[in-house]
C-alpha cells in the first residue's frame, strides 16, 4: 500500500516538476510548483514526518505560493515568448547535461557513505512534540538565528514599503 | 480488511449526512433570512418549502452549461473542482462523538483520528483559496479577476488571526488531535460549569473564540466580509462566468466551508460532544425537547388553525415520539446523545452565521484590511501571549 502510494505521488511530483519548467504561462508554472509541494508533503507523511508534511502544505503551498499566484494575477503576466536558442546551447546542451548528471551520480556513489534503505512510517521523530523539543534544545541557536533573520526581513520590507508610499 | 470495510461505512454515513446538511442548510438560511426580513421564504415546493433543495438541484442540473469564449479552459474547469474537493476533505478529521462499540466492533465516531488534526485542517483551508483565485483569474473577466484578487488578499490576511486564535486553546489542552482535545474539555469545575476551553482556566478562551468566529466569517467569504462576491460592485465576483453545476460547486463549497468552520469552533472552544451539564441529567435533554415538540404538535392538531392541520400535525407528533423513543435504545443512545450535543452546538453556530448575514451590512475593502491587521491581529497576539504566560506559570 505504502509503495503504491509512493510511486503514485513520486510520479506526480516528477510530472509537476517537468511541467513547471516546460509550461509557457507563469500561472501554470506556479500551479505545477504547488503540485510538486503537495506531493512532497504526501511523501513526508508516508515516511512518518507528519508535522513536516502539514508545515510544508501550510507554509509553502498555502502561504508562499498564494503570494506568487496573487502577484502573477495582479500583474496579469502573459505567456513567455520562446527565445531563440544560441547555437552553443543547441549543440552542446544535451551532452553537457548528461555529463553533469553522470559526474554527480559518480560522486554520490563513490564518496557518500552507504546508507540503509528508508522504510515507510519508520521515522519516529516526526510528531509536533518531538520537533518542538528538538528545536528548543538541540537546534536552539539556528532556530533563534532564523527568527532574527526573519525579523530583519520584516523590518526591511516595512522600510521599503514606507519609502514607496512617501 | 475489517478496517477498510468499517472506514468505507463511516465515510458513506458521514458523506450522506454532510451532503444532506449542505442541501438543507441553504433552505434553513433562506427561511431564517426571510423571517428576519418579515417574509415567509420558500413555500411552494413541498410542505414549508421542504423540497426546495431538491428542486434547486434539479434546476442547476438541467441548466445550460455555458463555456464562455476566451477563458483559460483547463483552469476554468479545474477551479470548481479544487474548491469542492478541498472543502469536503477537512470533515474527515472531525470527531462527532466518543469511541463506541456496535455489535462488538469498537470504532470511533470519526473517519480518521490524525494526531495533527488541527494542522491538517489549517493546511486544507490555506490551500482552499486557490479554487476561488483560479476561478476568478481563468474566467477572463475583470469582475471575476477583481473578486479572485480580493479573496486571496482577504484570506491571507484573516488566516493569521485565525491561526493565532487556534493556537491559544491548543496551549490549554496540550494536544493537536481533535479527539484528545475534546476529552481534555470533559468534566465540570464547581460541579456545574463545563470545562470547555471558553470557560476553562487559567485563561478562558472567550476572546479567542470571538476572534476565531470573526476570522471564520472572512475565511468563508460570508457577510459582512463577502467582498469577493460583492454583487453591487462586482456582479457576482469570482463566479460571475460560472453556470450550472460548476456554479453549484462553488455554492456548495461555501456552505461546506461554513459547516467545517463551525465544527472546528465547536471542537476547539465549545467542548465538542461534552454536554452542557453533568451526565445523568443531561442525557434527558434531547428526549424532553422531542416530547415537548410532540405535545405542541398534538395540541395544535386538536385545535386546527388551517385545513389539513388535524392530519399533518399529529403525524409530526408521532414522528417526534418515535425519535424520542430511539434515545432509550441501549446501543443507539451511546451514539445519539453525544451526536445530539455536537450537532446542537454546530447548529447554533451556523444559526449565528445566518443571523449575522441578516443583520450586518458589508464592510468597505480598506476597512476590512485595517480591521484585520490593525485590530484583530494584535488582539489575537495579546490573547496568545496571556494564555502562554498563564499556562506556563500555572503548570509550575
Amino acid at each position: 500500500m505504502d509503495t503504491i502510494l509512493f510511486i503514485i505521488f513520486a510520479v506526480i511530483a516528477i510530472v509537476c516538476g517537468l511541467s513547471l519548467v516546460l509550461q509557457k504561462h507563469p500561472i501554470s508554472s506556479a500551479l505545477s510548483l504547488i503540485g510538486v509541494m503537495g506531493s512532497l508533503a504526501v511523501l513526508y507523511w508516508l515516511l512518518g514526518a507528519e508535522f513536516l508534511a502539514a508545515a510544508q502544505l501550510i507554509v509553502y503551498a498555502g502561504a508562499v505560493m498564494v503570494l506568487f499566484v496573487f502577484v502573477i494575477m495582479l500583474l496579469n503576466a502573459g505567456s513567455e515568448k520562446a527565445s531563440r536558442k544560441s547555437w552553443f546551447a543547441q549543440i552542446a546542451g544535451l551532452p553537457l547535461i548528461m555529463a553533469f548528471v553522470a559526474v554527480m551520480s559518480f560522486l554520490i556513489v563513490a564518496y557518500l557513505p552507504p546508507s540503509r534503505l528508508v522504510e515507510f512510517g519508520n521515522f519516529a521523530q516526526g510528531t509536533a512534540r518531538q520537533i518542538g523539543v528538538a528545536l528548543f534544545t538541540e537546534y536552539l541557536l539556528p532556530f533563534e538565528m532564523t527568527s532574527v533573520l526573519i525579523l530583519i526581513a520584516i523590518v526591511g520590507a516595512v522600510v521599503l514599503a514606507r519609502k514607496e508610499i512617501d | 480488511m475489517a478496517f477498510i470495510v468499517i472506514s468505507l461505512i463511516k465515510i458513506a454515513i458521514v458523506m450522506g449526512v454532510f451532503m444532506t446538511t449542505l442541501a438543507y442548510l441553504q433552505w434553513i438560511e433562506r427561511k431564517v433570512l426571510s423571517h428576519i426580513q418579515l417574509r415567509v421564504g420558500p413555500r411552494r415546493a413541498g410542505p414549508h418549502g421542504l423540497l426546495q433543495p431538491l428542486a434547486d438541484t434539479l434546476k442547476l442540473l438541467t441548466k445550460e452549461d455555458l463555456m464562455p469564449s476566451h477563458v483559460n479552459r483547463f483552469f476554468y474547469l479545474l477551479a470548481p473542482g479544487i474548491a469542492i474537493t478541498l472543502c469536503l476533505l477537512s470533515i474527515a478529521v472531525v470527531p462527532f462523538g466518543p469511541e463506541i462499540s456496535i455489535f462488538g466492533v469498537r470504532t470511533q465516531m470519526q473517519i480518521t483520528d490524525l494526531n495533527i488534526g488541527v494542522l491538517f485542517v489549517l493546511a486544507i483551508t490555506s490551500v482552499g483559496v486557490y479554487g476561488i483565485a483560479l476561478g476568478g483569474w481563468a474566467s477572463n473577466n475583470k469582475y471575476a479577476l477583481l473578486g479572485g484578487l480580493r479573496s486571496s488578499a482577504q484570506m491571507i490576511s484573516y488566516e493569521l488571526p485565525m491561526a493565532l486564535a487556534i493556537v491559544a486553546p491548543l496551549l490549554l489542552l496540550n494536544t493537536l488531535s481533535f479527539r484528545e482535545m475534546v476529552n481534555g474539555q470533559g468534566g465540570y469545575s464547581l460541579g456545574f460549569l463545563p470545562r470547555w476551553s471558553v470557560f476553562q482556566g487559567p485563561w478562558p478562551q472567550i476572546f479567542g473564540f470571538i476572534i476565531y468566529l470573526i476570522a471564520a466569517f472572512a475565511e468563508t467569504n460570508r457577510i459582512p466580509f463577502d467582498l469577493p462576491e460583492a454583487e453591487n460592485e462586482l456582479v457576482a465576483g469570482y463566479h460571475t462566468e460560472y453556470s450550472s453545476m460548476k456554479f453549484a460547486a462553488f455554492f456548495m463549497a461555501e456552505y461546506a466551508n461554513m459547516t467545517t468552520v463551525c465544527c472546528i469552533a465547536t471542537l476547539l472552544y465549545l467542548g465538542g460532544w461534552q454536554p452542557l451539564f453533568p451526565a445523568p441529567a443531561s442525557n434527558f435533554v434531547p428526549v424532553i425537547i422531542l416530547l415537548g415538540a410532540a405535545a405542541l404538535a398534538f395540541y395544535h392538531g386538536l385545535h386546527p388553525a388551517r385545513k389539513w392541520d388535524n392530519i399533518t400535525l399529529p403525524v409530526v407528533g408521532v414522528v417526534a415520539l418515535i425519535a424520542a423513543a430511539l434515545f432509550f435504545v441501549p446501543v443507539l443512545n451511546t451514539i445519539l446523545i453525544p451526536a445530539f450535543w455536537f450537532v446542537s452546538k454546530v447548529g447554533f453556530l451556523l444559526f449565528v452565521f445566518i443571523w449575522v448575514r441578516g443583520t450586518l451590512p458589508r464592510f468597505r475593502y480598506d476597512q476590512l484590511m485595517r480591521f484585520a491587521w490593525g485590530f484583530l491581529f494584535p488582539c489575537a497576539l495579546a490573547n496568545l501571549l496571556i494564555t502562554g504566560f498563564l499556562v506556563a506559570s500555572s503548570s509550575r
